[in-house]
């Protein structure tokens, strides 16, 4: 037997520990996600292929990726911006920008989701002036963009605060003296540096906002074919005892989540090297 | 290109790090900065290379007021202690960089950059290495690259913030030569901070010594050796037994020991004796006794260390064959060829 190394725990020891996790995993993560493709496909195929083609259904996929498509950049930019703000610079009330990057995590969506409706809504603050603009923000694409931006803002951010601190701003500091402008410095040193973090921050920006129903529930207004994202879409499938629809619109966004983590997976195994601080 | 530093301030929150710093550096001229930790060595360096602005004082390139320039406009040379190589790029891109970044004409063509690189990694001896990046390198090897960088742009000032700080004993005695031939093949301008005072001594042609965030004397190794101006400056370079008393008539007095102290005033003072500067007396001309308890010979040099009856601790270096013969326990007559006395 080879000698044990100093930090490994006897081999009973790990046994269980492996053991109890698996378990857990498996109660927690594994059966669930198993039983929602089981329960989409216990009638076979076709009908949950028709509920899914259901015109309904179809808006609230399209919803769905648009929302994201507009929320992802829109944080991948501010969450750049303030990641490097917070990590490369100092300045008065650093630290107050920090607790507010953390604030959509710590405060429940649907509060969020009220916020906005308060704000926003035909009742709120500008809402005689937006219902004078023929505006609509509230029961409307917008007010779910915005929601889903408020509640997927700290992801990326999150990611590459610890990152660009670490890196510290020598590298930047190097550029400027060497001739470079603030611009370049910014592409040419920054930005690799930062790229695979970045691209970890906007994949699982990406899964939470695909699947974000808190907020969006309180500020879309539940209009079948116009307002509906998919999560919301599921549940109302569920309430109306439509379960092999529900079931499979949820399968599909369980599909979607997968993908984005087995991309960010294989993004991983291809870049080892370049995460070298975060094992 | 000459440098002038007058009266430079800067305070970190309340803290002052430069506290009316002033020098001259002359075109050419290669000058460590050396002073203990904290002493404002790394921040005079920044604001020099225009990545620190002083609140008070200027910094004069050439007669030219750059104390508020950017640090793209000054076009100086910095190597960081801990490299600051670009990690995502090769060490060709690496070098190139400070040449890539160049606009419109000031930019060479390619094949020019490409011949600069090649030359600067020669220059370093680490020829062919372009197409690696720099975690495959070792320390010394990033800092050899480091230096190519900060050179590439043909920098009208050299910085270098504890170049080989990093690095190994005999590493940092290699690179240091090539420091020095460096600067002498390109005969620009250089400043190196440095907290080791061998480097100091051994690379530079002068030595400013910083403490506390003012420069205490700045001279050739020799004179800041030899001639220190004040009690800071004769402890912290080269080795010396420190020794408290006080000044009577041009004569200290520190416990047993006594020491001729031309032209120090009356009243407390210090001493500063150097182990090379103690002899061992002939009989009756002896200033004061030691019992030896330590004897360690090194090469040509003997080391002895001992105390007074006093109980002052003194350390003295005699040529090896002075000190045949002694032994540990022994009892040892002194006398000083010379000693620095400043009032306390
Ligand atoms: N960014 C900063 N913020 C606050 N204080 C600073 C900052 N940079 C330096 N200081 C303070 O200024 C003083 C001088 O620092 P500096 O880095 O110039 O010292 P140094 O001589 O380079 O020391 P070392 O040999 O340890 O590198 C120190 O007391 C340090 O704590
Ligand atoms: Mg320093």
């Amino acid at each position: 037997m080879s000698p044990r190394h100093a930090t490994e725990d006897a081999p009973w020891v790990k046994a269980l520990i492996l053991a109890v996790m698996a378990l857990f995993l498996a109660f927690i993560l594994l059966l669930p996600m198993i039983s929602v493709f089981y329960e989409a496909l216990r009638k076979g195929w076709e009908p949950a292929k028709a509920a899914i083609q259901n015109p309904d259904a179809l808006a609230a996929i399209k919803l769905t990726l648009i929302t994201a498509a507009v929320t992802v950049p829109f944080n991948a930019v501010f969450g750049v911006c303030a990641a490097w703000a917070v990590a490369k610079h100092n300045f008065p009330g650093k630290s107050f920008l920090i607790t507010l990057i953390d604030l959509p995590f710590s405060v429940s969506p649907v509060v969020a989701g009220l916020i906005y409706v308060m704000v926003f809504g035909a009742q709120g603050w500008f809402g005689d002036w937006l219902i004078d603009h023929d505006i609509k923000i509230i029961f409307a694409i917008p007010g779910i963009i915005l929601a889903t931006i408020f509640v997927t803002f700290p992801f990326i951010a999150r990611e590459l605060i610890p990152l660009m601190q670490e890196q510290g701003v020598d590298e930047e500091e190097a550029a400027v003296s060497l001739g470079a402008s603030g611009l370049r410095t910014f592409w040419s040193v920054t930005a690799p540096n930062i790229r695979w973090g970045l691209l970890y921050g906007v994949l699982l920006c990406n899964a939470r906002a695909m699947g974000e129903f808190g907020a969006v529930s309180v500020v879309s207004g539940h209009i079948r074919g116009l307002t509906n994202t998919m999560p919301l879409h599921v549940e109302i499938l569920y309430n109306e005892y439509d379960f092999v629809g529900a079931f499979a619109v949820a399968a599909l966004l369980c599909f979607l989540a997968i993908v984005t983590l087995a991309l960010k997976t294989l993004l991983e195994m291809a870049q080892p090297q370049s995460r070298p601080a975060r094992h | 290109m000459t440098i002038s530093i007058r009266s430079v301030e800067k305070t970190f929150g309340r803290y002052p790090a430069l506290n009316g710093v002033s020098l001259e550096i002359a075109d050419g001229e290669l000058l460590a900065l050396l002073g203990p930790s904290g002493s404002g060595k790394t921040t005079l360096l920044r604001a020099i290379a225009g990545l620190e602005f002083p609140e008070k004082g200027q910094i004069l390139f050439n007669d030219q007021d750059m104390t508020y320039a950017s640090a793209a406009a000054r076009q100086v040379g910095f190597v960081f202690q801990q490299y600051a190589l670009f990690r995502h790029m090769t060490l060709a891109k690496n070098i190139a960089f400070g040449l890539d970044v160049r606009k419109g004409a000031a930019k060479p063509p390619k094949a020019e950059i490409d011949k600069r690189v090649d030359d600067l990694l020669n220059l370093v001896e680490l020829p062919g290495l372009g197409k690696r990046y720099p975690a495959q390198l070792s320390g010394g090897q990033r800092q050899r690259v480091a230096l190519a960088r900060a050179l590439a742009v043909s920098p009208s000032v050299l910085l270098l913030d504890e170049p080989f700080g990093a690095l190994d004993a005999t590493v940092r005695k290699s690179l240091r030569k090539e420091l020095r031939r460096i600067h002498d093949a390109t005969g620009v301008t250089t400043i190196f901070v440095t907290h080791d005072q061998e480097e100091a001594l051994e690379l530079a042609d002068r030595v400013a010594i910083l403490n506390h965030g003012v420069i205490e004397q700045v001279g050739t190794p020799q004179e800041v050796h030899d001639s220190p101006v004040g009690a800071f400056v004769a402890g912290f370079v080269g080795e010396a037994n420190r020794l408290e008393g006080s000044v009577k008539a041009g004569h200290f007095q520190g416990g047993e020991i006594a020491l001729p102290a031309q032209g120090a005033a009356d009243g407390a003072a210090v001493a500063f004796v150097r182990p090379h500067d103690l002899i061992r007396a002939p009989a009756g001309e002896e200033s004061f006794f030691i019992t030896t308890d330590r004897i360690n010979v090194q090469g040509p040099v003997a080391r002895i260390e001992g105390k007074t009856p006093g109980g002052q601790r003194i350390e003295a270096a005699f040529e090896r064959n002075s000190a045949e013969g002694l032994r540990r326990g022994d009892k040892l007559g002194l006398t000083a060829q010379k000693a620095y006395v400043f009032s306390a």
